[in-house]
């Protein structure tokens, strides 16, 4: 079947999708955007988090064909969407400046995932408790950091977000 | 495989009279797991995504019809004073990305001993609205389940909506598991008080079959407070009324040994989390906190 969505802003056409086939496949291996990793394709990890008309959901759980007609955005898309957002013109999204500042990033294989869904954190509460951080990101798993770094990205993302309004 | 996406309520009961081997999705959380991993390869996906009318709830006098595909975060959301007992179940259920997607329906249509929403709609009261092309009836939640990951409908049916009685007392639901987030359910128990019809009901998960509700427990405490005068009082419970009431929850289990835990643990953390859960809401309820129970 053909599936049409938006993804990053920009509309996409996908042929021959198999009626089985997860939105996680569509966007990594027929629309070339890899960035959302696949790690476990049953919802457990987060590494897939997209936004889905504006909702963080685990891509490999999203048939194809619900996607239809949606707003999707991936990583590859979070700088666009942080400076739509904020009007500020900065190469990377806030939360991604500050998981590199802060190294949480090793692997870099939950990475991804945990930047969506970060964003979407600071987006609906942009100063967020250490409670609300844990919660937000109990989807996400990393075997690398510890997590140690990943909250301490946020909390940075979240402090440079408050000062620059 | 083909995909059907019904853009109506009529037009999804006519695609399922037509192919009833069509399996719905929902959320997907549970249907595309399957699918992901090949245990199952149906040959109709039924969309219902597309069916507005399942993503609403509406409040009556004393319930709440909730659609079939509302997701748990707008449970917590937006129906925490109606439904506290649902509400906090639904925070459990696997992480946000999950709860934004998954859905009551979809955990009724798995029908899985271990469906965390399972003990609270037991708790609370409930009827399950199912139609066909061929009319709509009502199912009590308790007859819903017709064994391990089995259920009521029929092959043409779907699932409307849940139709939820509007609490009118405290509510708790407890769970156990490894961590907080992402854990099917060791064992599970929801308590509601009733305070109206002066009864106390319960809901047990993943410590049978299918989720349960311990009758005998429910029926001693009911006399015990109303012999008491312990509604209008407001009075501490019997230590040894509390306890009887443990012991009786966890009777009404008939659990198995799996990996996620034995048999006897199971029993033994239904009767403590039955303990812990009735002092909660009866101290809120002493509290004159009527219906907003406090989180555990
Ligand atoms: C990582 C992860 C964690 C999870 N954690 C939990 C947890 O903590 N607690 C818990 O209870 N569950 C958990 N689940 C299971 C799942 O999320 C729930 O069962 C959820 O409620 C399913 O809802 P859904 O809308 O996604 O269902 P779907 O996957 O869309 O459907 C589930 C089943 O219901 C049927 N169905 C759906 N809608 C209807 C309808 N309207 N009428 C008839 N049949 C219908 C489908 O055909 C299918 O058989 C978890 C799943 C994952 C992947
Ligand atoms: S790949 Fe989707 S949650 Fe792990
Ligand atoms: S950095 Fe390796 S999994 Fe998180």
């Amino acid at each position: 079947m053909r599936v049409n969505m938006t993804v990053n802003g920009r509309p996409y056409e996908a042929d021959d999708v198999w009626e089985g086939e997860s939105l996680l496949y569509v966007l990594r291996e027929r629309l070339g955007l890899p960035g959302s990793k696949n790690a476990c394709e049953q919802g457990e990890c987060g590494s897939c988090t997209v936004r889905l008309d504006g909702v963080p959901v685990c891509a490999c759980l999203v048939a194809a064909g619900q996607a239809e007609g949606c707003e999707v955005v991936t990583v590859e898309g979070l700088a666009d969407h942080a400076r739509q957002r904020s009007g500020q013109v900065a190469p990377l999204a806030p939360v991604q400046q500050a998981f590199i500042d802060s190294g949480a990033v090793q692997c870099g294989f939950c990475t991804p995932g945990l930047l969506v869904a970060a964003d979407e954190l600071l987006e609906r509460n942009p100063d967020p408790s250490d409670a609300d951080i844990r919660e937000a990101l109990s989807g996400n798993l990393c075997r690398c950091t510890g997590y140690e770094k990943i909250l301490d990205a946020v909390r940075l993302a979240a402090a440079r977000t408050g000062e620059a309004v | 495989m083909d995909f059907l996406r019904p853009a109506g309520w009529e037009e999804a009961l006519a695609a399922k009279a037509e192919h009833p081997t069509a399996v719905p999705i929902a959320g997907g959380t549970d249907v595309m797991v399957e699918i992901n991993f090949d245990h199952r390869r149906p040959e109709y996906l039924l969309d219902l995504t597309r069916v507005a009318e399942l993503a609403e709830w509406e409040a009556t006098d004393r319930t709440v019809r909730l659609g079939a595909g509302v997701p748990y975060t707008r449970i917590i959301e937006e129906l925490r004073t109606e439904l506290p007992g649902l509400a906090l179940a639904a925070h459990t259920v696997g992480s946000p990305q999950i709860r934004n997607r998954g859905t009551v329906g979809g955990n009724l249509g798995a029908a899985s001993p271990a469906g965390d929403a399972h003990p609270a709609l037991l708790a609370a009261g409930a009827e399950v609205e199912v139609a066909s092309v061929r009319g709509t009836r009502l199912i009590p939640v308790e007859e819903f389940f017709t064994g391990v990951k089995r259920h009521a409908l029929e092959p043409d049916e779907l699932i409307r909506a849940v139709h939820i009685r509007r609490a009118d007392g405290p509510q708790q639901f407890s769970k156990v598991g490894t961590r907080n987030a992402m854990v099917i359910a060791v064992c599970a128990f929801a308590v509601a008080l009733h305070p109206r019809t002066r009864t106390v009901r319960t809901g047990i998960g993943s410590a049978a079959p299918t989720p349960v509700r311990a009758h005998e427990a429910e029926e001693f405490l009911g006399a015990a407070l109303e012999e008491g005068g312990f509604w209008d009082s407001g009075a501490p419970l019997e230590p040894s009324a509390v306890r009887r009431f443990a012991e009786l929850c966890a009777g009404a289990c008939r659990p198995i040994d799996d990996v996620r835990g034995t048999a006897a643990y199971r029993r033994r953390a239904v009767g403590v989390m039955a303990r812990r859960t009735l002092g909660w809401t009866w101290q809120a309820y002493r509290e004159g906190e009527g219906r907003t129970a406090p989180c555990a």
